[in-house]
């Protein structure tokens, strides 16, 4: 080793040249590519909103003059003029029904399971991880799973393509969504209650119920509304499962077989002549009506319920 | 509940406690709630058994080797031919275009919400966005058919056909834009300050500390974001049986009609098949390879985030 003198300054690292500019603040500069930056990340935002706005804009305006009270009434029929959602509607609100009656009570008895009661074991992690696959699993493969179970293998009870069959696979589409929402909102529940509860001599499922659950009831109803409003749209497992684009009655019982809205707009989005596009355009006005009184239910429980709970 | 004092109580008896009944009842809420937990696997199950179980119908009847490596996909024709590689190449293009879109946008608008945002904006930037994600996809599949082709038809003047892989693959990417910015923006959120001082404390502008710092700090979630949109973008149905069209073309030509695996299933099963043909199983198979795709994605995005989380504490 050779002996350097002491005073000398530490070559610099290499790659980086001294002479050439390195280590100059040149703030100008760097302050330019930073407001160029902001303006990319600010335009990037907007661009998804304007989309939004242009989609809402151009449907409404394809879709209001051909929007009445006929239309909503009115059955599908191959005169677009004379053509209606009303089959369309009560389907979609027999599978809202259906749905909820199914996937509410499992989810949210699945989600307190799994929060309250299952022990941290490896079984509970398999299902915990089992659970969020499913979240990821396309809604078309719902579809074929809800035709070969519900249409085809218990076809007695279902009677195959019916309302039923439908509201069934929606159901098992969003369990593991209601599941997830479920066990965020008792988590949210602070432990001091459950201690408290416990302190009084009281079983895990009493405090659960008695104090958990009341405090956890608005998250796990806007999350379920919200879970159903994306079933609701849902077109493609019930193409898949059988549903109807021609139905000319209003459905009175569950194994009736069904049209829905999302269905009847794609119906008549793929017909050649506009007139029917005119129809699918005031169609997913309807739809998104639907929708929006749905997720507004979940925004108004939620703000008068978060008030009242603190 | 006005007799609730506990002497002289007509309901007296709800003082004493029932400890058998007690243990009762979180025995049967365990068990009943337990199976409802249960069915998740049974979900599970049902979708890999019926895929499975039809898959090898379909297996019997066409050779593995013909399903992988046929350059024609066929199956409704009188002389049937089954090249899954059609379909896969149509899911490819509009899914690679859709990323194109939606990446770069989802990770900018993410950085812009987590970083750049005023809080009172951000308040209401992101329920904006999300609201994005609420949209049913055949709203999608009609605006991409019925206003981007025509747009970008006689507007911009591409030469498009009616149905293409290109103005589904754009609308695709806006309707996985949301995932991928909010989870990025989850990821990005939780980066602690303490980084993004040290950062500024040694003179990094801000655009410095977001990219050299604060990116690469959130990078497995950014990734885990992205892949799950991926596998979103793989599994979307209506946007692309709309406006990507019914044809089954070999080719990453994005102007041109094409079917993906996704729009297959829905134009078979959209007219009536009967059970155990040929046909109802090309869906399961087909079904099979789009759900192993995902299952792949998936499971790769929840493995990576795993492995490469930084925990900072």
């Amino acid at each position: 080793m050779t002996t350097s003198d002491p005073n000398a300054l530490p070559s610099p690292p290499r790659g980086i040249d001294i002479a050439k500019g390195d280590f100059q603040p040149n703030l100008k500069r760097r302050y330019q590519y930073d407001n160029i930056f902001k303006t990319l990340t600010w335009t990037a935002t907007f661009i998804g909103l304007i989309v939004l706005a242009i989609l809402l804009v151009d449907t409404l305006v394809d879709g209001l003059p051909r929007l009445s009270w006929d239309f909503i009434t009115s059955f599908p029929s191959r005169r677009p003029e004379q053509a209606g959602v009303a089959s369309a509607l009560a389907g979609t609100l027999w599978l809202l029904l259906i749905t909820a009656v199914f996937a509410f009570p499992i989810g949210v008895g699945a989600g307190i399971y799994l929060q309250e009661f299952a022990p941290d074991n490896l079984f509970t992690r398999a299902l915990e991880i089992n659970i969020s696959n499913l979240a990821a699993v396309p809604a078309i493969i719902y579809g074929l799973l809800g035709l070969a179970v519900f249409v085809q293998l218990m076809n007695t009870v279902t009677q195959g393509r019916s309302l039923l069959s439908g509201g069934l696979t929606l159901a098992l589409l969003i369990l593991p969504v209601i599941i997830v929402a479920t066990r965020e909102s008792l988590k949210a529940v602070p432990d001091s209650l459950r201690l408290a509860g416990m302190a009084l001599g009281s079983t895990r499922w009493q405090t659960v119920w008695s104090h958990v659950l009341p405090q956890a009831i608005p998250g796990i109803m806007t999350g379920t509304i919200i879970a159903l409003s994306r079933a609701i749209g849902e077109a493609s497992p019930l193409i898949v499962i059988g549903a109807q684009t021609f139905v000319a009655f209003l459905p009175t019982n569950p194994f009736s077989s069904f049209a829905a809205l999302p269905i009847q707009i794609y119906n008549w989005t793929s017909r050649p002549q506009v007139a029917f596009h005119a129809n699918a355009a005031a169609g997913i006005i309807v739809l998104l009506v639907v929708l929006l009184m749905m997720n507004g239910t979940a925004i108004y429980i939620r703000n008068r319920f978060q008030r009242r709970s603190l | 509940m006005t007799d609730s004092s506990p002497t002289g109580s007509r309901r007296s008896d709800l003082w004493n406690p029932n400890r058998a009944k007690s243990k009762r009842d979180e025995l049967i809420v365990k068990i009943v709630f337990g199976a409802c937990a249960l069915l998740s696997i049974g979900t599970t199950i049902g979708i890999l058994y019926t895929l499975i179980f039809e898959m090898f119908q379909f297996f019997q009847q066409v050779p593995l080797r013909d399903f992988l490596f046929d350059t024609q996909w066929t199956p409704l024709f009188t002389n049937p031919q089954y090249g899954i590689f059609v379909l896969i190449s149509a899911t490819f293009l509009t899914s690679f275009i859709a990323l194109l879109v939606a990446v770069p946008l989802g990770i900018l608008a993410a950085i812009c919400l987590s970083e750049y945002a005023p809080r009172g904006v951000r308040a209401w930037l992101k329920p904006a966005l999300e609201l994005l994600a609420g949209i049913p996809s055949v709203v999608f599949g009609y605006f991409a058919l019925l206003f981007v082709t025509p747009f970008l038809r006689n507007v911009l003047g591409f030469d498009l056909q009616t149905f293409n892989g290109l103005s589904a693959g754009l609308i695709l990417g806006i309707s996985v834009l949301p995932i991928i910015a909010s989870l990025s923006e989850d990821a990005i959120y939780a980066v602690p300050d303490s980084l993004r001082q040290a950062s500024y404390a040694v003179g990094a502008t801000k655009r410095e500390t977001v990219i050299n710092v604060v990116l690469k700090a959130a990078l497995s979630g950014i990734v885990a974001a992205v892949i799950l949109g991926v596998s979103r973008a793989v599994g979307e149905t209506m946007i692309v049986t709309l406006a990507a069209g019914q044809n089954p073309t070999l080719t990453l030509d994005p102007r041109v009609a094409i079917q993906t695996m996704t729009s297959f299933i829905v134009q078979v099963s959209g007219g009536d098949v009967a059970v155990g043909s040929l046909k109802y199983d090309t869906l399961f198979a087909v079904g099979f390879t789009l759900f192993l795709i995902t299952l792949i994605l998936n499971v790769f995005s929840f493995w990576f985030v795993r492995r490469f989380q930084e925990k900072y504490e």
